[in-house]
């Protein structure tokens, strides 16, 4: 205990150099922290835009349809698989989908289109997808009508009540053909999905391609997006090898190079400002071996052992880094929060940017606790084995040579 | 030699050192800092160890402090050889048995003159009850009853080097070193010190082996080393002006 005291002791001998090497801690705990916050957050918006879009988090489809996207790779929808797939905890949502492809006419124009039945209001629980609409109304169940995407619409030069003519391969091979009033025109970020992309119920969709019950994909979403993978791989283990279970991960594999690419650059960052913090603390250190050489030589010539000398000058250092640590961990939890509840926003061009593609001009952070934990942690270790240094040279240290002058 | 055998060996031998010489290589040219030096020292005796600047004697006092090993010779400190001792084991015997006293002071400026006195005996291990009976009959002695919760800066530089004795004495030890422990001070505090240290001589049959170049002090110790070269060149017995008063 009265070690603990001495070395809390210590560190105030030189209150402005401790001081310093505390604010140099602090505000690097601070930046890293609200660093690695921010970069999470925007992920996750990333993420949650991207996903919310179209794919979900976790898609179900039958064993080879990602590979071969073909209406006879489709699955019969049954009220048991679905349930089977909703004990899931983890699983908030379900819909189901029929997707293909057919060449969608209005007047002379013909161009392909990728048709996708939906149950309407599932999929606007997963989706928001009644949030796109920029004219006209959403689908209900019964409807023998299509919403289409403004940029489809544009090319084919369809309002709202115009009719499209759908014509393409049913199930099996059969002919599939109709015709359908334009209900409602939706608006997409993804210039992929908002160029070819038209919707109807899925009862319609059913209809048009002879394929009654089946469903392409079951689209999930879930509560607790931590445990992505370990959903998908228990979906995927309940439903046995006959189904593949994706994750948004697998489903876009550009979206997760670019968070992977982009998380390395932030490590780049991330290393400075630990470096900073090593300078920070060594440049302590080395001046308290030299300012204090003869003290210690003193110390260990009255019978101070060794490892207490060495526990002394580490309680010293771990209370420096600690201290720094837990003042930058406890201004930035409130300062992340603020950020969380009220995001930075763009303004100029890079909010017309991100609007164009669909997404809020925001950079929220992350209000995810493991950030501060990590980053506190990270800091401890630094200052653990800096510590190691005072260590080293009192394990080497001489009393009469250290009582030089 | 000579004087060695006059000391009388009905007390207890306290420091008995055989042929003990300490070499060190200055720029290759081997430097006898201390060479084959007897000395024999009996508990309670009051030993000031002189001699010109590189005559040897802080070498003298780190090797029976201790603090170095001998090049040859032994050095046994109640009976014990000190230079068969390993440096773990050592920094144990020089806390339980040899109180050091420095040039500048070196008082732990953070902790209080009490603290810097306990902390000795924190080292040792030694309960609070104990801690505090010591600490107020040593501040009792040292005349700093006042001073106990003085840091060392709001101290005059003799009252520190009296909390330096203290901070000596505390563990109980067999000896004092002191490493010219005036050279600090004005000569009133010299002469206080020098009180104090012979008041604790008395009271506490405490021995005491210090170097010193100052003739105040040389003349108030009871027996006088005369170092030159690293080599004893006189031991003699010196009547302290304090004592026969």
């Amino acid at each position: 205990m009265w070690l603990i005291k001495l070395s809390w002791k210590n560190i105030w001998r030189n209150r402005s150099r401790s001081m310093i090497t505390i604010a140099a801690i602090f505000f690097a705990v601070i930046l890293s922290v609200l660093a690695s916050s921010l970069q999470e957050g925007v992920f996750d918006n990333l993420v949650k835009n991207v996903v919310s879009f179209y794919t979900g988090y976790v898609q179900v489809h039958q064993k080879g349809y990602w590979d071969e996207q073909v209406l006879d790779n489709s699955f019969p929808a049954t009220a048991s698989l679905q349930h089977q797939i909703i004990r899931n905890k983890n699983v908030s949502a379900l819909t189901p989908r029929l997707e293909s492809f057919a060449l969608a006419s209005s007047g002379d124009i013909t161009k392909g289109a990728l048709v996708v039945g939906i149950d309407p209001d599932r999929e606007n629980d997963i989706t928001s997808i009644r949030q796109k609409i920029v004219d006209g109304r959403y689908l209900v169940d019964t409807d023998r009508m299509v919403l289409i995407a403004q940029g489809f619409a544009g090319k084919l030069k369809l309002k709202v009540n115009d009719t499209v003519v759908l014509i393409g391969q049913g199930y099996h091979g059969a002919m599939a053909a109709g015709k359908y009033p334009v209900k409602g025109i939706i608006k997409f970020g993804s210039p992929e999905l908002n160029d070819r992309t038209l919707f109807m119920p899925i009862s319609a969709a059913a209809d048009l391609y002879g394929a009654g019950g089946m469903a392409t994909s079951y689209v999930l979403s879930l509560h607790d997006l931590t445990r992505l993978q370990g959903t998908a791989s228990a979906i995927s283990s309940s439903l046995g090898p006959g189904y593949e279970v994706m994750t948004w991960e697998e489903i876009m594999p550009e979206v997760m190079q670019h968070i992977r690419t982009d998380t390395n650059s932030m490590k780049y960052i991330q290393g400075i400002l630990y470096l900073l913090i090593c300078f920070g603390i060594f440049g302590t250190l080395l001046m308290v071996m030299v300012e204090r050489k003869y003290e210690m030589g003193m110390l260990l010539a009255i019978g101070m052992k060794k490892r207490r000398l060495a526990g002394l000058l580490m309680l010293e250092s771990m209370f420096t880094v600690c201290t720094g640590c837990i003042l930058g961990i406890v201004v930035s939890i409130p300062l992340v929060y603020y950020l969380h509840k009220f995001p930075l926003r763009m303004g100029g061009e890079t909010a017309k940017a991100y609007e164009k593609f669909g997404f809020e001009a925001v950079f929220p952070t992350s209000a995810n606790p493991s950030n501060f934990i990590t980053q506190g942690l990270i800091v401890l270790a630094v200052g653990l084995v800096l510590s190691l240094y005072p260590i080293y040279k009192i394990i080497r240290l001489d009393p009469v040579t250290a009582m030089k002058r | 030699m000579a004087a060695l055998e006059k000391i009388p060996d009905k007390k207890e031998t306290v420091i008995d050192a055989h042929n003990i010489s300490k070499v060190y290589n200055a720029d290759t040219v081997p430097v006898h800092a201390v060479n084959n030096v007897h000395l024999h020292l009996l508990k309670g005796e009051f030993t000031a160890l002189v001699g010109p600047s590189g005559s040897g004697k802080t070498t003298l006092l780190n090797l029976i402090g201790g603090l170095d090993k001998p090049d040859s010779g032994q050095i046994y400190i109640n009976g014990v050889d000190i230079t068969r001792l390993s440096s773990g084991r050592l920094i144990d015997f020089r806390l339980q048995n040899i109180g050091f006293v420095f040039q500048s002071f070196n008082l732990i400026p953070v902790l209080t003159a009490r603290e810097n006195v306990e902390f000795i005996m924190l080292l040792q291990g030694k309960g609070s009850s104990v801690r505090d009976r010591r600490v107020k009959q040593l501040f009792g002695q040292i005349q700093m009853e006042n001073k106990l919760d003085s840091r060392p800066a709001q101290l005059s530089g003799g009252q520190q080097q009296r909390v330096a004795v203290a901070r000596a004495l505390a563990s109980k030890p067999k000896f004092v070193l002191a490493d010219e422990p005036t050279a600090n001070l004005d000569s009133q505090s010299a002469s206080n010190l020098l009180d104090i240290m012979l008041k604790l001589n008395r009271e506490e049959g405490m021995t005491f082996l210090f170097s010193t170049h100052d003739q105040r002090v040389i003349d108030r110790a009871r027996r006088v080393i005369r170092l030159v070269d690293g080599r004893i060149v006189s031991d003699t017995a010196a009547v302290s002006t304090a004592h026969t008063q």
